[in-house]
């Protein structure tokens, strides 16, 4: 995707490689003003998620139902797919499949490129990101305009999101303020938000008015209805998809679930964990195109399904649980490292704790096998995922595919690109001893011995910190005086 | 092979021999529900929707007419849109509006688009129901009253019959049996557009429209 033509067209395409990711985490926790605005904006979502589950009682039996949902719907999902495709096909939408992000695009231009489309209006879709889109769209000549406020400003910016629900989180207004200024003709300086959002609304305005395409994502799609459910509060995603004569859908092969039922208990429990309302302003069950007596809406609505490595994910009974993800953000909110080294530093589309179990399934191992590292393991993203994801499980679960000899899990592409003999050999060494009391207790005694001849230099560990050294006498030992 | 082929082998390949059980819904509902009077019901609602900054006006099946004109004359509304033929229109066609021009929706929405982006002031629907655990009004926009007649002009006006409202969002779809059949487009909504994307800062108006005002008809009278 990353092609140089591309990369000039418009915003950089942010992914890094392994080695670049130490030093973009380095960087952003040397930035104190990012650490504030992050650490300001997570204290401000948990806070608002936190006053939404008074009950604990509610907030457990909700999560389990959830839970539930999402693996029993996974449990069924290519019958599920085939039941959505056969409903919507009925209801008037067009469904295609895409097992990669180019063709996932290519798809999305040609129906563009038939309607001879100058302008597609986006709703926010994080999948959509996750294909690149707006380059595709542009490489080909095709407008790509963000109308979610937040995604609008990033877009002005050259930027990615930094957050999947709060995309512009990492910008302060007054940063927004001279963005609108600089970029927007006829602005002038004000770094008051209802000032800011009416100059975006208008400029959008315009642009829904004359769009020739909408395009959105999907919060959860209906099997038995064949029903694309969108969830948002400002009503760009309305618009989208209701004001353009074609309306395009996109979204991750995961989403379904087969009642209509089943996503009641779902968005409850989204909007309360993921920005702390007791319901977003809008919810949008789209169920076709116009037709019979309607006098708007879109002439056609198509429907993309995506696979990008999801499949590969689903492969695996354990791995298959982050499929089970609703996008709250609520584990990013969480995570100490999130708040400290904020969106960007991951350099993947989806930052933080889903970020870091989902990616390695959509890019490979190769670029993404320190990720599964850049975590404490403290467990709160497991413990407020509204679907219950064992997070820090399938981070170790990753570690040990990255850093296990190569071949030794050829289902999961890039397994063992962190693998290093030395460090393997070091590490069954230690194992070996550790498993063995009496080699344990040989070896702890002469640590103790000869602890004078421990190196000073001991790699990683003396970056920062003073060396290790063994204490003068064992623990056991010590106890044993005791009595 | 088309992709769509190689998805569905790739996960019938993994998938498990058996499916889970249906999660059952009840479960979690059932015990939750609430003994509660259709009074109580609505001030649920009204406090949930207030909360999202829309206003609530309770009137009854006589006197909503006049409780929009009243609020049209104050808003200094010049247009409000409407449709033409639901079981609203006749009432309100019925009664002075003073200043304001009261304009049924008329054709396609090509014919109107330019006038609805630019001209028309504000909107008014119907609410097919309520919620009242969390304040959202149900609409299912249909040919008499169009999607967009909700969404584009700047004010939206909704009259809601209290009988219809139900205590959450899972009671309505179930007890309606809305999997039955769907309009092109149901909606629920919770007050008007509003925006936190600009350093957590709410902001009303964002996209759709920047008040949302709700006319109540309680059989109980005006007095909630
Ligand atoms: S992993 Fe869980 S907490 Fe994180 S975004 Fe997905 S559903 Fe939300």
């Amino acid at each position: 995707m990353s092609t140089p033509a591309q990369q000039s067209s418009g915003q950089p395409i942010a992914f890094v490689s392994a080695q670049a990711l130490r030093a973009r985490m380095h960087d952003a926790v040397n930035d104190p003003h990012l650490r504030q605005s992050f650490r300001g904006a997570m204290d401000f979502l948990m806070a608002k998620r936190a006053a939404q589950f008074p009950d604990q009682g509610e907030l457990d039996s909700l999560r389990s139902l959830s839970e539930s949902i999402r693996q029993y719907s996974l449990s069924r999902l290519p019958d599920l797919l085939e039941q959505l495709e056969s409903n919507l096909t009925r209801n008037g939408v067009q469904v295609h499949w895409a097992e990669t992000p180019e063709e996932a695009n290519a798809i999305m231009l040609g129906i563009a490129q038939r309607h001879a489309a100058k302008l597609i209006v986006k709703g926010k879709s994080m999948v959509s990101e996750e294909i690149e889109f707006n380059h595709a769209m542009e490489a080909a000549g095709v407008g790509a305009l963000e109308s979610d406020m937040g995604e609008y400003i990033v877009q002005l910016a050259g930027e990615k999101p930094s957050h999947i629900i709060m995309p512009a989180i990492h910008q302060t207004k007054q940063q927004i303020a001279k963005l609108f200024a600089e970029h927007i003709p006829g602005v002038d300086y004000t770094d008051n938000v209802d000032a800011l959002i009416q100059i975006g609304r208008r400029v959008l305005r315009e642009k829904f008015e004359i769009a020739d395409i909408g395009l959105s994502g999907v919060n959860f799609a209906v099997a038995e209805t064949g029903t694309l459910c969108l969830v948002e509060n400002e009503g760009n995603g309305r618009m989208c998809t209701t004001v353009p004569k074609v309306h395009i859908a996109i979204t991750g092969i995961e989403k379904v679930v087969e009642k209509l039922e089943h996503v009641a208990p779902l968005f409850s429990i989204l909007t309360r964990s993921a920005t702390g309302q007791a319901v977003s302003t809008y919810f949008n069950m789209i169920s076709g195109p116009r037709r019979g007596e309607d006098k708007d809406g879109p002439e056609e609505v198509h429907l993309v399904l995506l696979d990008n490595g999801r499949s590969q994910a689903y492969a695996d009974e354990q791995l298959r649980k982050t499929l089970q993800c609703i996008r709250c953000g609520a584990c990013m909110n969480h995570c100490p490292v999130y708040t400290r080294i904020g969106g960007h530093a991951y350099g993947t589309t989806y930052p933080g704790p889903i970020g870091k179990i989902v990616s390695p399934h959509m890019m490979g191992l190769e670029q993404t096998h320190l990720l599964p590292t850049a975590s404490s393991l403290c467990g709160a993203c497991g413990e407020v995922c509204p679907v219950k994801i064992p997070i820090p499980e399938l981070l170790i679960r990753l570690r040990g595919e990255a850093n296990s000899a190569p071949q030794a899990n050829p289902a999961m592409v890039g397994q063992g690109a962190g693998y290093d003999p030395k460090i393997s050999l070091l590490w069954k060494m230690w194992a070996r001893l550790y498993a063995r009391p009496a080699t344990y207790r040989a070896f702890s005694w002469l640590a103790t011995r000869f602890r004078a001849l421990t190196p000073r230099q001991q790699s990683g560990w003396t970056a920062a910190r003073t060396p290790l050294k063994p204490a003068s006498r064992r623990l056991r030992d010590m106890v044993k005086d005791r009595r | 092979m088309s992709a769509r082929e190689r998805i569905l082998a790739k996960l019938r390949k993994a998938r498990p021999e058996l499916p889970l059980r249906q999660p059952s819904l009840d479960a979690h509902y059932a015990p939750r529900a609430r003994d509660e009077s259709r009074q109580e019901r609505l001030a649920r609602f009204r406090t949930g929707i207030e909360g999202f900054h829309a206003d609530v006006h309770i009137s009854t099946a006589d006197n909503w007419p006049q409780v929009l004109a009243t609020l049209c004359a104050e808003k200094n509304i010049q247009t409000l849109m409407y449709g033409a033929s639901t079981q609203a229109a006749p009432q309100l066609e019925g009664t002075p509006f003073g200043g304001t021009t009261l304009r049924p929706w008329a054709g396609r929405f090509e014919d109107i688009k330019t006038d609805l982006f630019h001209r028309v002031d504000a909107g008014f629907t119907l609410a097919r129901g309520a919620i009242a655990e969390t304040g959202s009004l149900i609409l299912w926009p249909s040919g008499e009253e169009p999607r967009t007649l909700s969404l584009i002009p700047p004010i939206h006006f909704v009259l809601l019959d209290a009988a219809t409202i139900h205590p959450t969002f899972y009671d309505a779809l179930v007890g309606e049996n809305w999997a039955g059949g769907l309009p092109t487009n149901a909606l629920l909504i919770s007050g008007p557009s509003k925006t936190a994307d600009i350093q957590q800062t709410l902001a009303y108006g964002a996209h759709g429209p920047k008040e949302l005002i709700v006319i109540v008809i309680n059989v109980e009278g005006e007095r909630a």
